[in-house]
């Protein structure tokens, strides 16, 4: 199902958790909706759902309007974090449940149950309480019960965030194997940019109510938007050098400056920030115009590469230095900026160039 | 003492504790002799408190220090377990055994169930027993019921003065019974009820303390259950029952048995009620018994003994929810 959200907007009270948020989702695919905490992208799934009435603006589904729907008729499967299974009811019991409300015959909920059971590897837990199922186990539970009753749109709200690091990488390949099988168009709330990198078709990146950027996750991470995107996606995260556009050259504060490729896109004298990836470093054999002339601090083996921290005119930052160099702490290195993974974004508004 | 023995002998003593605690609590309102119900309650506490201390004290070691926990104990037991002991026993003692000096301790025959004949006789307790009842049934299914929707609308629902008329009702707790039993009478006398059973569970249908722990309970039900069952099509009605109510059995049983038992131990309000010898309910009726069979205390203990059954019964069935019940509710309730 393909959802658009036109200039979307919730206030409580005074405070504005989503503001004028638009975006067009594609049908059958998944979505992350990332963002630090409290940004407002649960205020957006619970919009989705029907759960909030919003402030202003309106939702599509395939093109119908389901703004002022109720949650029962958008066809929408939701699933929690913690899981809100019902206790009292038996693994089959929950999963039946949608179907018992809608009034399905016995059989037909069981074998829709037992189908969906199949699907999610847990045939064999269909007796057991939610008490005695592991976190993993439980949330598959949720998601089967979100999905038996054949939802238009998958709601996933941080689904992964009660589980142990290792179970959260089980589940998110988990979930993306569903949602490949079932083919329901999913969206996923996360706060985790690697868990959204690593499964979604498409990310939302929002921020303070905001939409960032909506693109592939590796778009996302190649060709962002503006600081916060590019601040937010990539551990480790992006070095940014403040200072001026001048004449070809990027100068800082304290004067250190060189011939920096690409910068001729920024007005003269406009205060920028200059955003390196710790991968767009190239160190060089001598010095030259257009080398970065940095002080080493300290390095870090990770075994096929460095991982150096050095100083460039007042403002440390990291980068990724083949091994055949041998660098050694307290040298001058001098290094040259690839074209991919630099980017210079406006220091008022943070908007790129 | 292992681990394993130390539970037991906890176990071993906290039941009979919270049994004599529980029977005070009951024996109260029947007895006369008001010093051996609450001596019996308090001794019931204290045993309770030492079989808890036992079951969880990791540090009886010594085997005097536990010879000495042992027999102060088991002396509290006797002494707590005695009256019960003596109500149970004078049933079966004839008039003349009664009349001994210095007193016996046990009855000729334990098989002599004449006094218990004798006593239903001379007063019609199967019907106070019927009308106990139907008093004590319908205000709890009733009270239930109410205290249900209740606390469902102050858990969950959104309306516009909520919290003030949740606060306006807390505070209605603090009103003590007794000024309410003048404005009640007046009512019930009013609108033409009054002695008749329907004046017996009127006044009680509705709680607000038991709305409140319930409505606790439902509030600590997390929202996703809520939303899934709503997103999938679950009315708020289909909602309550089908997951909350289930959910909430603990607390529901819990307010069930309290309420229950208050109701089966009410004696104020039908003392004012009602007047009809048939419209008694068991309390009141083997209070009037006292004054009919005059100094026959073997007819009375043998009434008493019949009284005390069911809520002794109703213990066994539910011991888990009466002890979390009395632990919760124990402020008031």
């Amino acid at each position: 199902m393909r959802v658009e959200m036109k200039g979307l907007t919730k206030h409580f009270g005074p405070t504005k958790a989503v503001n004028d948020f638009s975006v067009a989702l594609d049908d059958g695919e998944l979505i992350c909706l990332l963002g630090p905490s409290g940004c407002g992208k649960s205020t957006v799934l619970n919009m989705l759902a029907g759960i909030l009435p919003v402030t202003g603006g309106q939702i599509f589904f395939d093109g119908e309007d389901v703004t002022a729907l109720p949650p029962e008729q958008r066809g929408i499967g939701l699933v929690f974090q913690n899981y809100a299974l019902y206790p009292h009811m038996t693994v089959l019991g929950n999963i039946t449940f949608p179907l018992e409300i809608q009034n399905v015959p016995k059989d037909e909920r069981i074998r829709r149950a037992t189908q969906m059971a199949h699907l999610m590897h847990m045939e064999k837990l269909l007796d057991r309480k939610p008490k005695q199922l592991s976190g993993g186990q439980q949330q598959r539970v949720a998601i089967a019960r979100a999905l038996v009753k054949n939802p238009r749109l998958l709601l996933l709200d941080e689904p992964l965030s009660n589980l142990d690091a290792r179970l959260r990488l089980e589940m998110r390949e988990e979930i993306r194997r569903i949602q490949l099988k079932t083919q329901v168009t999913t969206i996923f709330v996360t706060h985790d940019q690697e868990e959204a990198m690593s499964i979604s078709d498409h990310i939302v990146l929002m921020k303070d109510g905001y939409l960032q950027q909506y693109d592939k996750p590796q778009e996302l991470y190649n060709e962002p938007d503006n600081q916060f995107v590019a601040d937010f996606l990539g551990n480790p995260p992006i070095n940014n050098f403040p200072g001026i556009a001048g004449d070809g050259h990027f100068i800082m504060a304290s004067g250190a400056k060189f011939l920096c490729p690409g910068i001729q896109r920024v007005p003269q004298g406009r205060a920028i920030n200059l955003a390196v990836r710790s991968e767009s470093f190239v160190a060089q054999e001598q010095a030259a115009p257009q080398h970065m002339a940095a002080a080493v601090e300290s390095l870090y083996q990770l075994g096929k590469e460095e991982m150096a921290l050095l100083e460039f005119g007042g403002t440390s930052f990291r980068a990724y230095i083949a091994y055949e160099i041998g660098i050694k702490p307290g040298q001058t290195l001098h290094l040259s900026l690839k074209e991919r993974g630099v980017f210079f974004f406006d220091a008022a508004t943070g908007d790129r160039y | 003492m292992d681990k394993r023995g130390k539970k037991i002998a906890g176990t071993m003593l906290y039941v009979p504790g919270v049994l004599l605690m529980v029977l005070g609590i009951i024996y109260l309102p029947i007895t006369a002799s008001m010093s051996l119900a609450v001596a019996a309650a308090l001794g019931g506490a204290a045993m309770t408190a030492a079989g808890l201390y036992l079951n969880h004290s990791h540090k009886t070691k010594t085997l005097t220090a536990r010879t000495v926990r042992y027999v102060l104990l088991s002396l509290g037991a006797v002494i707590m377990m005695f009256p019960f002991y003596w109500m149970l026993s004078s049933a079966f003692k004839t008039s003349a055994e009664m009349n001994l000096f210095p007193p016996s301790m046990a009855p000729n025959n334990w098989f002599d169930y004449g006094n218990f004949v004798v006593a239903f006789e001379t007063a019609p307790f199967a019907r106070y027993f019927m009308n106990s009842v139907i008093v004590v049934l319908s205000s709890v299914v009733i009270t239930a019921f109410t205290t249900i929707l209740g606390a469902f609308a102050f858990s969950r629902l959104k309306f516009p003065g909520k919290e003030i008329l949740f606060s306006l009702l807390l505070s209605m707790m603090m009103v003590p019974f007794e000024i309410l039993v003048i404005t009640n009478y007046q009512t019930i006398v009013k609108i033409g009820l009054s002695d008749t059973l329907y004046a017996l569970v009127l006044p009680f249908i509705s709680s607000i303390f038991y709305t409140y722990i319930l409505r606790n309970f439902f509030s600590s039900i997390p929202d996703g259950l809520y939303w899934s069952a709503r997103v999938d099509g679950c009315t708020n009605w289909r909602y309550l029952w089908k997951i909350m109510v289930p959910i909430g059995r603990p607390a529901l049983m819990t307010i069930i048995l309290l309420n229950a038992m208050a109701s089966w131990n009410s004696f104020m309000w039908p003392l004012l009620v009602i007047k009809r010898d048939t419209n008694r309910t068991l309390p009141f009726g083997l209070y009037s018994f006292t004054t009919e069979v005059g100094a026959n205390n073997e007819l009375l203990m043998a009434a008493s003994s019949v009284v005390v059954m069911p809520m002794i019964l109703l213990f066994f069935l539910a011991r888990k929810q009466i002890v979390n019940g009395v632990a919760r509710g124990g402020i008031k309730g």
